[in-house]
């Protein structure tokens, strides 16, 4: 009907409603926005291989680039969840420090790695059910909502240390962060294994499915008899729980918990790194791949600038910059 | 046909509590303050630091207060903030005047960029003004070789903040006369109205023919102007900006405007409530300095961020259950 | 009144995308008086009015106001020419006064700044034009829509408009609401002000209209006094019925099919204020119900309280004899329901998701085997419904964006078939979509009906109704007038039904 098709372009996808209207530079700024953080990648790779020393060593890929990646790219995989709902995640950061405290008291306190590590993921995820039921039941919009623990967490973590750094020496608890499984670093392993469950869980499980029809369209979703708030609070409890994960690999790292500094900043990385994977923040879609690669590729970019002799300071800029072309590069393609 | 009269309800205590609870609360702490710890509490040294930190969130937050009234959000503050000090910090030594010109002018280009981008190519605003946050910080850092620029102390650039009137300091003055000017603004100038139309229902603000664009632009811009002040501020009060200051001061802000009673959706907002947020929310630390100095028992000052939180958590949900009568049909 | 018409709008064409919504369309209205615009959805009223405002530039034709052509670029110059538009829903700020919406803009200012207190009073005396006396310092969203209605016309008429649209001004008021808005109505005409007025309820525009313009498929069809129409007239020339073909009835096998047959779902009286007061309806099994009535009659209201997706304020529902009540279309889905819902867009696809999931998202929780979905259960069921629905696409992992209408609604169909419902609600199922997937949808509905499957048809189109179902219920303001089975369902009586009600018509549920 008339009425109905008065903007041609706004059903259909980025490449096929750009190449109907014949917007070459739109072709372009699609095929970028879908594959932008892979060139970007292979760029940087190839870059590097040619031009620092001992780049293509498993030392230098493994221990250092992936390894400094690891962290953030975990707790992007949870945001990249949260944002397929259509929502966001500002407490990240907060639970990780929470979560860190929680593992090196209960260690301390002699309950045992398993028990610590058990114990802290849950209070992890108690942050999450929170974020979720406001979202949820209150209807508080997420950045507010999530803005709560940010604020509150980092003090509730400074408390329950009392404002010490907690050391303590635990070689099966130490091994989050320092172990090695065929020689690659635990927090990799990490990394990879619960990209891989993620990336199933999208793919594969009614979960995923569910998830993406209500970030994609919730009444729709509703209609269809999907339950828009379980999985709306499943992926706050999730990306809290991999924040929490994520704390403890770093104190596990350090062996101590700095609830001041253990996650401090994070939350934004993480929503940088889905933000370059070309994903959108209106939800309905994810990329775990992309996302791993938008973390993979900021470190890296930092990285190498910083070899080259650009200041660490210019390096933070040319990531501000990447994310508004990243922007620029979905909103072109719409 | 009889003529309809509609008589609106009578503001209910929920509206109240939203709109000047911050204000209930903040008289009640320092009642309890000046009853608890008397002169001490009261002492003119007391006030005056007090005052003089709020000074510098307060600008951020009188700016983040208008953004957010047209339903949009600032992240970028706090690190304008710290490149706003820092190029004060390195030009005092031209003087007072140009030092303060130029941490102006840095925030409000700053702002411009957020503003167009937000308002011209209708980016998201949470995800620009993040990356203008990295930008602004890394240069702040590039600037100040990512340590402290540090003032010309031969400069008059620190008398600033030592200056005090009335027992008040300068800098909290000029506070005052800027929530003043921004109050008059919001009440009587089309500006103000065009901020709170935009906010509340843009697509009837384009409708009625209002520069919806126009006033997106100035909004950041005045956001990141007086984002640039505060770190001038700070560098007049302390002598020096470190590079990584300003941190988390957008979440700061934008938490003493909520409970200042401003609606994060936009529309609403009052200039007086962010400043009521901005002077609760410090108080609270203030008092638990003070509860600590009596030495009876130890108040760990982690609480602060907490009792901010729990105060932030108690606004929303008040919000939420006047924005949902709203929502139910009348 | 005057000579020449305020208003005149000559051959107007606009398409969008190479598809025609307007095609030489005419319309006229001199000051001081009131002209109906009326046609079903996707007539080409919208895309008129908003030609006429400046939302939408037209292709060709002339406007003239005043004897003068304009030219709008955009809402904000009509309004200075003196076109004002109140729409369907209000579009002003709802947290502000009633005051400064009606004046901001163009406030009153001293020294520089806006002077509240003639702003107060500007709009109180303004408001009480029309006589709404309110405290006009109160935030909008106080008061009632209706008193936000008038606000919007206050605000109209404070910018000297000489011509009113109103885009379905009383679809969302209550029934005293509507008087009060149709004595503005009068009183606006008899201050020499031209008004087009759209509305569905035909009381209302016989109760204040001159005159009455007919759109129908972007065409003017009728264009007269609206003294010399009748209710049924006009209907008529909504529907684009020729009264030659009025003969034509419903399919005899059809009331064969279904007699005798238990019913499936029995819903009685159901309210929802405004929408709903008293809708009545039933199906049996393998019976094809339709349900009929003009927009805003409570068509599509009645189907979602059905599913479970709003909830009622009063009423009764029973499923197969026993009393049931959804609170969630969840509930309605476990019971056997199905939902196809009006706005493909806004609540049928997921459009970033492929065919695939879309088709089978209803049927995830039985597709599942501890959280993960049977892929080749999942396969061979899309499988099917595409072989069996005839979805034309590139592979079922397509999203389903990309699909054009008629694919899409027969996903969306899939969708509920795969669930196998005792009973499938379709609210529209062949709006907006080609004339061959049309005819393939309405076979469909046949062959399933012949299978045992039960549907609820909600329509706007008569020849859908006529011949597709063996029942049809005839709503009209939210009420069931009239229930037509077999021989006596006939365009005659339904048109009959939703222009009057049941005046004149047997008693409903004779089935």
């Amino acid at each position: 009907m008339p009425e109905t098709v008065s903007d041609p372009a706004a059903t259909r996808s980025p490449e096929s409603a750009a190449a109907a209207t014949g917007r070459r530079g739109a072709v372009w700024a699609a095929r970028a926005q879908r594959y932008g953080a892979g060139v970007l990648l292979v760029l940087l790779f190839a870059y590097n291989a040619l031009a620092t020393p001992n780049f293509l060593t498993v030392q230098t890929l493994l221990d250092v680039q992936l390894r400094q990646a690891a962290p953030v790219a975990i707790v992007a995989l949870g945001m990249a969840l949260v944002i397929a709902t259509g929502g966001i995640d500002l407490s990240v950061g907060s639970v990780m420090a929470i979560a860190g405290q929680v593992g090196a008291l209960t260690l301390l306190a002699g309950v045992g790695p398993v028990a610590a590590v058990a114990l802290a993921l849950l209070a992890a995820a108690a942050c999450g059910v929170f974020n979720g039921s406001l979202v949820v039941r209150y209807g508080v919009q997420p950045i507010v909502a999530t803005l709560i623990l940010f604020i509150a967490g980092r003090g509730i973590a400074q408390l329950l240390s009392g404002g010490r750094l907690t050391g303590f020496r635990d070689p099966a608890f130490q091994f989050l962060g320092l172990g090695r499984v065929a020689g690659v670093p635990m927090p990799v392993v990490l990394m990879v294994v619960l990209a891989a469950v993620l990336w199933f869980v999208v793919r594969y499980t009614a979960y995923g499915r569910t998830l993406l029809a209500t970030g994609g369209n919730p009444r729709a979703a509703r209609l269809s008899g999907v339950r828009v708030g379980r999985v709306t609070m499943i992926a706050y409890v999730a990306s809290a729980a991999l924040a929490g994960l994520v704390g403890l690999v770093v104190i596990g790292i350090t062996s101590a918990s700095d609830a001041n500094n253990v996650g401090l900043g994070l939350e934004l990385d993480a929503i940088a790194a889905v933000a370059v994977s070309g994903t959108p923040l209106t939800g309905g879609r994810i990329s775990v791949i992309g996302t791993l690669v938008g973390a993979v590729v900021l470190r890296l970019l930092q990285n190498t600038l910083i070899a080259q002799g650009v200041p660490r300071e210019v390096a933070q800029i040319v990531t501000g910059v990447v994310i508004v072309i990243a922007l620029f590069l979905q909103r072109r393609s719409r | 046909m009889t003529a309809p009269v509609h008589v609106a309800p009578r503001p209910r205590l929920g509206r109240v509590l939203q709109q000047q609870g911050a204000l209930i609360a903040l008289v009640v702490l320092v009642v309890f303050g000046a009853l608890r710890y008397g002169e001490q509490f009261a002492t003119g040294f007391n006030i005056q630091s007090l005052l003089a930190d709020d000074a510098k969130y307060a600008l951020v937050a009188l700016g983040m207060t208008f953004v957010i009234m047209t339903g949009g959000i600032d992240l970028s503050v706090g690190s304008v903030a710290a490149l706003g000090g820092v190029v004060a910090a390195q030009l005092s030594g031209a003087g007072l005047l140009p030092a303060m010109l130029a941490a102006l002018g840095v925030g409000a280009a700053v702002g411009l960029a957020n503003g167009v981008l937000v308002a011209r190519y209708g980016l998201a605003p949470f995800l620009v003004t993040l990356a203008t946050l990295l930008v602004a910080r890394g240069l702040a850092l590039q600037l100040a070789d990512a340590r402290s620029a540090v003032a010309d102390p031969a400069s008059g650039f620190q008398d600033f903040g030592r200056w005090s009137l009335l027992g008040i300091p300068v800098s909290f003055w000029i506070v005052l006369v800027l929530f003043a000017a921004g109050a008059l603004a919001l009440h009587a100038t089309d500006f103000g109205r065009h901020v709170l139309a935009t906010g509340g229902n843009e697509d009837a603000a384009r409708l009625m023919g209002l520069p919806v664009d126009r006033t997106k632009v100035a909004v950041y811009v005045l956001s990141g102007t007086l984002a640039g002040a505060a770190g001038a501020f700070l560098g007049a009060q302390t002598g020096s900006v470190d590079a990584a200051a300003g941190q988390g001061w957008e979440l700061t802000a934008i938490a003493a405007v909520v409970v200042g009673g401003t609606l994060l959706t936009g529309g609403v907002g009052s200039v007086f409530g962010t400043l009521v947020g901005v002077l609760l929310l410090q108080l609270i630390f203030n008092l638990i300095v003070f509860e600590n100095g009596r030495g009876v028992i130890e108040i760990s000052s982690y609480w602060e961020s907490v009792i901010r939180g729990a105060f932030l958590l108690a606004v929303v949900l008040l919000q939420v259950r006047l924005t949902r009568r709203r929502a139910a049909p009348t | 009144m005057a000579d020449a018409p305020l208003l005149q709008m000559r051959g107007i064409d606009k398409s969008f995308a190479g598809v025609p919504a307007l095609t030489g369309v005419d319309l006229s209205v001199p000051a001081g008086e009131v002209r109906a615009l009326i046609g079903q959805n996707g007539a080409g009223k919208s895309t008129l009015i908003k030609v006429l405002t400046g939302v939408h530039r037209r292709d060709a034709g002339q406007v003239e106001l005043d004897g003068r052509p304009v030219d709008f670029g955009s809402v904000h110059e009509a309004q200075r020419a003196g076109v004002a538009t109140i729409y369907q829903e209000v579009n002003l700020v709802p947290y502000r006064s009633l005051a400064e919406n009606v004046c901001i803009g163009r406030a009153p200012r001293r020294f520089g700044l806006l002077d509240w207190r003639a702003i107060n009073a500007e709009a109180r005396e303004r408001l009480a034009a029309l006589d709404v006396h309110v405290d006009v310092t109160r935030p909008l969203h106080e008061f009632p829509i209706a008193t936000q209605q008038m606000t919007a016309i206050a605000r109209a008429l404070s910018f000297d408009a000489r011509l009113v649209v109103m885009d379905e001004p009383t679809s969302s008021l209550a029934e005293h609401e509507v008087g009060v808005l149709l004595d503005v109505v009068r009183r606006l005409r008899d201050s020499g002000v031209a008004v087009v007025f759209v509305s569905h309820r035909l009381d209302e525009l016989y109760a204040v209209c001159d005159t009455i313009t007919v759109l129908r498929d972007g065409r003017c069809v009728a264009d007269a006094p609206l003294a010399e129409l009748s209710k049924y007239e006009v209907v008529s020339a909504m529907l684009g019925r020729a009264l030659t073909e009025s003969e034509r009835r419903g399919r005899h096998v059809g009331a064969a099919r279904a007699a005798g047959a238990p019913t499936v779902l029995e819903a009685r009286d159901l309210h929802r204020p405004p929408a709903l007061n008293g809708s009545s309806v039933s199906v049996r099994r393998g019976e094809v119900v339709g349900l009929a009535g003009l927009l805003g009659s409570g068509r599509s209201e009645t189907a979602r309280a059905l599913f479970g997706a709003d909830p009622v304020t009063g009423g009764e529902m029973r499923l197969a004899g026993e009393p049931v009540a959804f609170s969630s279309p969840r509930d309605a889905i476990r019971a056997g329901l199905g939902f196809n819902s009006e706005d493909r867009k806004a609540d049928g696809i997921v459009p970033d998701l492929s065919v695939r999931e879309n088709l089978t998202l209803a049927l995830l929780p039985r597709l599942t085997r501890r959280g993960v979905v049977d892929r080749g259960r999942q396969q061979e069921i899309v499988d099917r419904f595409v072989a069996r629905l005839g979805i034309r696409m590139a592979s079922p992992d397509q999203p389903v964006r990309e699909l054009s209408g008629g694919n899409q609604q027969k996903v969306l169909l899939a969708r509920w078939l795969c669930t196998d419902p005792r009973l499938l609600i379709l609210d529209e199922p062949t709006r907006g979509i080609d004339v061959g997937a049309k005819q393939e949808i309405a076979e469909l509905v046949d062959e399933l009906a012949d299978d045992g499957l039960s549907v609820l048809l909600v329509s706007s189109e008569l020849e859908e109704l006529i011949n597709g179902c063996d029942r049809v219920v005839v709503l009209r303001d939210g009420e069931t007038v009239r229930e037509l089975a077999g021989a006596d369902i006939s365009e005659d009586a339904i048109v009959q039904a939703m222009a009057e009600g049941s005046a004149g018509a047997g008693e409903h549920g004779d089935a």
